[in-house]
């Protein structure tokens, strides 16, 4: 054979990896052009919105906990400072300052780096707990020291701007929810390459090193602390750049966007999605934020039900929801997932047992506790009963028992199922 | 004079409270390597405890039924949940403790609503204890000072003689032997983890006459107690008792000061007007600073001395 | 007059009150083969520990090639090409021995904090981690996570990572530990092929390796050098026999 010849076919069996690397990245441009076109309500399209701003800041997040080892209790500081540098510029921009709306995101990601690049100095001499704790009071001081300087943040009404205000650009002008969403898309879309391309580069791959085991890396000629102070940096730009998003949709910033509830938000997204892969925070984002919206329209408990979930995740699912579903992926492959269905089936009535009890109690709670205007009468799962009968009581906590005792039972059945598949498809 | 008297002891007593907060927190941290995350929810745990118990018994009942209940629940935390989760390492674990700290305060919204309990002094403690330039000071303040000391006082006692101590003791200054020992880890474990938890409860109980007894407490409180601990150097006793007294007595002379910038301006005939860009910058109260002075300090120390006061451990 | 390649002055460490490394002059020549042997919990891994800086020293110095190394990070010693590697074995456990050796030889290679590169897409790394791949026999199990390697593949992986910058001067602690008989021979090979025109200082504590590999070699007992000689006057050494190899038939 010819050298040409040997090098074409070399490229044609090079070709499928790089279109591999390619199929998902299309296929998320199709659904992005796809869904406006299902969702076409204006909440939908707000829903979509948030869920674009989540996945950046989420996945951003993950570039420090999944990526690098380092837990932050405080990131929605970058998320928030980033969006009121988004949202001042803004303002300029209404009073004449020539920049196009659509380069507000990249406003905010330089004001998150520029914060995190300054307490990421301070704080990425420590890793670990102690790194874990600074985050936590350095959120604190931000949050403290914003409502004090109020004539910079708004105090607790806010800055507001007006994003229809700038030059426009290509007919442009972000009067339509479709702009901001195409806007939310594009700088995702481009949020997500860029992280996506940084775990590929040395320090991307060093990170992982830090997490791993900091102390090697040492031995390898590199500072642990200067690579986390990089992925940190890195990690605040997109935070900022999902701030900034934040800024143009809501065209407004306030002191809780910076504090203690989003960061909370953004771990729990990342996490509950799973962090040790790419996916992870991104369907964590989806998720939370669709609960957020959806759930928080039917009960006033829904941060108790996140809660909840997170702590089950963090007892039983360390790898997140991502992991589960990679869990099955040997026995998919063998096309053996069926021979899982009824194990499955079986957990599940217990399961919904568990939690029709659980949501029962939550909500007669709250009935009860916070909206006793309302009176003791009450529906849920299409039962009418009184909040202060005993009846209802006694029936939530035997739900309860029952899913528990339920669970117990057949944990193990699952469990030897699943083990017998798994050997059956590894075979 | 007056003033800094009532503010000193004013700020021992805050910082005694900040000190049965972060020693219950050390204690566990370093036998196990966890940071309880949700430390400070099981102190207003044991405020609202004490408080409903209260209701039915008066005050003394709760005063000791309240750490207990919280320290049972303790642990059953580390025997149902943090046993469960240690295979999956530190994070996880902390993650898991945080977790429990958000679901702790939804179920306290829950159970006794939004707003603040009336937990209050309990008549038998509502007097004056003493008379100093001629301002009275309270009996429960003084009451919560003995409390709090002869909690340390025991807590001494247990570490230094007996079995359970000494090997806590240990576990102390060398972390990785606690294995090693061949005593019943798992055992000992729990019962740290039930004895700090019960120090946070009994904290609870009364840190809250003094505080208000909301469910916002534990988020107020939390940052403070681990920014003490990260101050005074993760896993040290001593550490954390010497910032926790710094910045009790710190924050509470911030408080007791009504002075800012524009009034040091006005002594130089300076006057600053809301025109001006540092407005914002001149006009702020040192009373009003308060609540950053803790946060302040974690800066500082971070700058000066990034493994805090007496610190020697790494992570 | 050329100065050694490694050079300990008056070492002393101490953990608390106890004396562990209790005054060590040493000197390792450029190109040496030096062997540090000595009875379980004399110091020897506190001395590599001391000369790569992960403890700092109670007093004395280290000189790399003339140069006061003391008090330097881990990573400042390094750069000035000294590698190690542990006798507890210290890998990146959830990523793949070839993502391991890649950051390995990154530093070596000058590519710094480089984060506006991929890092498929720098040739020279690559085909260095290949190269130090195949050296250490792993070149099989590439995308394997280190954590789920076995024993003796971990320490293969351990020397790699110590080598893969290609330092002049390589400390290796008990590289050959817990490996069988074959695999040890072929460690011995790979760490006399790797060293050649190097300098290397090895902990181990099998004779017929230290005296089949070692130009010179050092004995520490209690935390003091006291013999440092030719292999065969070691062997001839009576304090040496005394303290240490007894044991060893002659
Ligand atoms: N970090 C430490 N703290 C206290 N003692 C230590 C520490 N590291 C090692 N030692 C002690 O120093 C002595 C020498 O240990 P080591 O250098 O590992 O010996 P070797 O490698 O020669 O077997 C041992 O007695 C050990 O217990
Ligand atoms: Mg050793």
């Amino acid at each position: 054979m010819s050298e040409v010849a040997l090098k074409t076919r070399a490229a044609r069996t090079r070709a499928p990896v790089w279109l591999r690397a390619a199929v998902p990245w299309a296929l998320a441009v199709l659904i992005i052009l796809a869904l406006p076109q299902l969702m076409t309500t204006s909440f939908g399209r707000t829903l979509l919105i948030e869920m674009g701003i989540a996945i950046v800041f989420a996945v951003a997040y993950n570039m420090l906990l999944g990526e690098t080892g380092m837990l932050s209790f405080g990131h929605a500081i970058y998320f928030g400072l980033g969006g009121y540098a988004a949202v001042h510029v803004l303002r300029f921009i209404a009073a004449g300052l020539l920049l196009p709306v659509a380069l507000l995101p990249l406003v905010g990601g330089l004001g998150g780096l520029v914060f995190g690049l300054l307490f990421g100095y301070l704080s990425t001499r420590r890793a670990g707990t102690a790194f874990a704790m600074i985050t936590l009071g350095l959120m604190e001081l931000v949050v403290a020291l914003a409502l004090i300087f109020d004539h910079l943040f708004g105090g607790e009404e806010g800055i507001s701007g007006n994003r229809t205000s700038g030059p426009e650009l290509f007919g442009i002008t972000f009067g339509s929810q479709l702009h901001v969403y195409y806007l939310v898309a594009v700088w995702m879309l481009v949020s997500l390459a860029l992280m996506r391309a940084f775990t590929r580069t040395p320090v991307g791959r060093l990170c992982n090193a830090v997490r791993d085991n900091p102390e090697r890396v040492q031995f390898l000629g590199y500072d642990p602390s200067r690579i986390r102070l990089i992925a940190f940096a890195g990690s605040s730009f997109f935070a900022g750049v999902a701030g900034g998003l934040f800024a143009v949709n809501y065209e407004l910033m306030a002191i809780n966007s910076l504090g203690a509830e989003r960061s909370a938000l953004v771990l729990l997204m990342a996490y509950i999605g799973g962090i040790g892969s790419f996916l992870g925070p991104i369907l964590g984002a989806v998720l939370v934020t669709f609960l957020q919206v959806a759930l928080s329209d039917y009960t006033q408990a829904w941060l108790l039900y996140l809660g909840l979930f997170f702590v089950l995740v963090t007892l039983f699912a360390p790898n997140g929801l991502i992991g589960l579903v990679l869990m099955h992926g040997p026995i998919a492959r063998a096309g053996l997932l069926h021979r899982l269905a009824a194990a499955y089936a079986l957990a599940l009535v217990p399961a919904l047992l568990l939690a029709a009890g659980l949501i029962a109690l939550v909500e007669i709670n709250y009935r009860l506790a916070i909206r006793p205007e309302l009176g003791p009468a009450m529906k849920l799962f299409g039962v009418a009963f009184d909040a202060k009968s005993a009846t209802a009581w006694i029936v939530s906590f035997l739900l309860v028992g029952a899913g528990l005792l339920g669970l117990r039972a057949v944990a193990p059945r699952v469990a030897a199922r699943w083990g017998e598949t798994l050997e059956v498809a590894r075979a | 004079m007056e003033l800094v008297v009532f503010s000193l002891l004013n700020g021992v007593l805050y910082g005694l409270l900040l000190f049965m907060l972060s020693s219950g927190l050390t204690l566990i941290f370093s036998m196990m390597g966890v940071l309880n995350f949700a430390h400070a929810s099981l102190f207003m745990l044991g405020a609202y405890l004490a408080y409903q118990i209260g209701r039915y018994t008066g005050f003394w009942p709760g005063l000791v039924l309240a750490p207990l209940i919280v320290g049972l629940l303790g642990a059953a935390i580390e025997r149902w949940g943090l046993r469960t989760v240690h295979r999956f390492g530190h994070v996880a674990e902390l993650l898991f403790t945080f977790g429990l700290a958000l679901l702790i305060e939804e179920v306290v919204q829950l159970i006794w609503g939004r707003a603040p309990v009336p937990y209050t002094v309990p008549s038998s403690l509502d007097f004056a204890a003493f008379t100093l330039f001629g301002t009275t000071y309270p009996a429960y303040k003084v009451f919560m000072v003995l409390i709090s000391i002869g909690m340390f006082g025991l807590l001494g006692l247990v570490l230094t003689k007996t079995r359970i101590g000494l090997i806590i003791q240990a576990a102390l200054t060398h972390p990785d032997m606690v294995a090693a020992l061949g005593h019943n880890v798992p055992r000992v474990f729990m019962l740290v983890f039930g004895v700090g938890s019960a120090l946070a409860g009994l904290a609870g109980v009364i840190g809250g006459f003094a505080l208000v007894t909301s469910p916002t407490m534990a988020r107020t409180l939390g940052p403070i107690v681990f920014v003490v601990i990260v101050v005074g150097g993760l896993g040290s006793l001593t550490g954390a008792f010497v910032a926790s007294l710094l910045i009790g007595i710190v924050q509470t002379f911030a408080v007791a000061i009504d002075f800012s910038l524009i009034d040091l301006l006005a002594r130089f005939g300076v006057t600053v007007t809301r025109a001006d860009t540092f407005y914002d910058l001149w006009r702020i109260k040192l009373a009003q600073l308060a609540p950053v002075l803790p946060y302040f300090m974690l800066v500082l120390m971070l700058i000066m001395r990034p493994r805090g006061l007496m610190g020697t451990r790494e992570t | 007059m050329t100065a050694s390649a490694l050079e300990l002055q008056a070492v002393h460490k101490s953990f608390g009150a106890t004396a562990i490394i209790r005054g060590v002059d040493m000197s390792v020549g450029r190109g040496e083969r030096h062997a540090l042997i000595g009875p379980n919990g004399a110091g020897k891994s506190t001395l590599f520990h001391l000369i790569t800086g992960r403890f700092p020293l109670s007093s004395g110095a280290v000189r790399l090639n003339g140069e006061d190394v003391t008090g330097l990070a881990p990573f400042e010693i390094y750069r000035r090409k000294l590698a190690r590697s542990f006798q507890i074995t210290n890998i990146f456990p959830r990523m793949s021995v070839y993502e391991n050796l890649r950051c390995a030889v990154l530093w070596s290679l000058g590519h710094g904090y480089s984060f506006l590169r991929l890092i498929d897409r720098m040739p020279d790394v690559n085909e260095r981690a290949q190269a130090v791949l195949e050296r250490i026999g792993l070149a099989a199990r590439r995308d394997v996570p280190a954590g789920l390697l076995a024993y003796a593949e971990q320490r293969a992986l351990e020397i790699g990572l110590a080598i893969a910058g290609e330092p002049e001067i390589i400390l290796l602690d008990e590289p050959t530990a817990g490996m069988s008989h074959s695999e040890t021979e072929h460690a011995v090979e790979l760490i006399r092929r790797v060293s050649e025109g190097r300098t290397l200082l090895i902990v181990e504590h099998d004779m017929a390796v230290v005296f089949g590999l070692a130009d010179r070699i050092s004995v520490l007992v209690y935390g003091e050098i006291i013999a440092s000689d030719a292999p065969e006057k070691i062997r001839a050494n009576r304090a040496v026999q005394e303290a240490y190899l007894g044991t060893v038939p002659a």
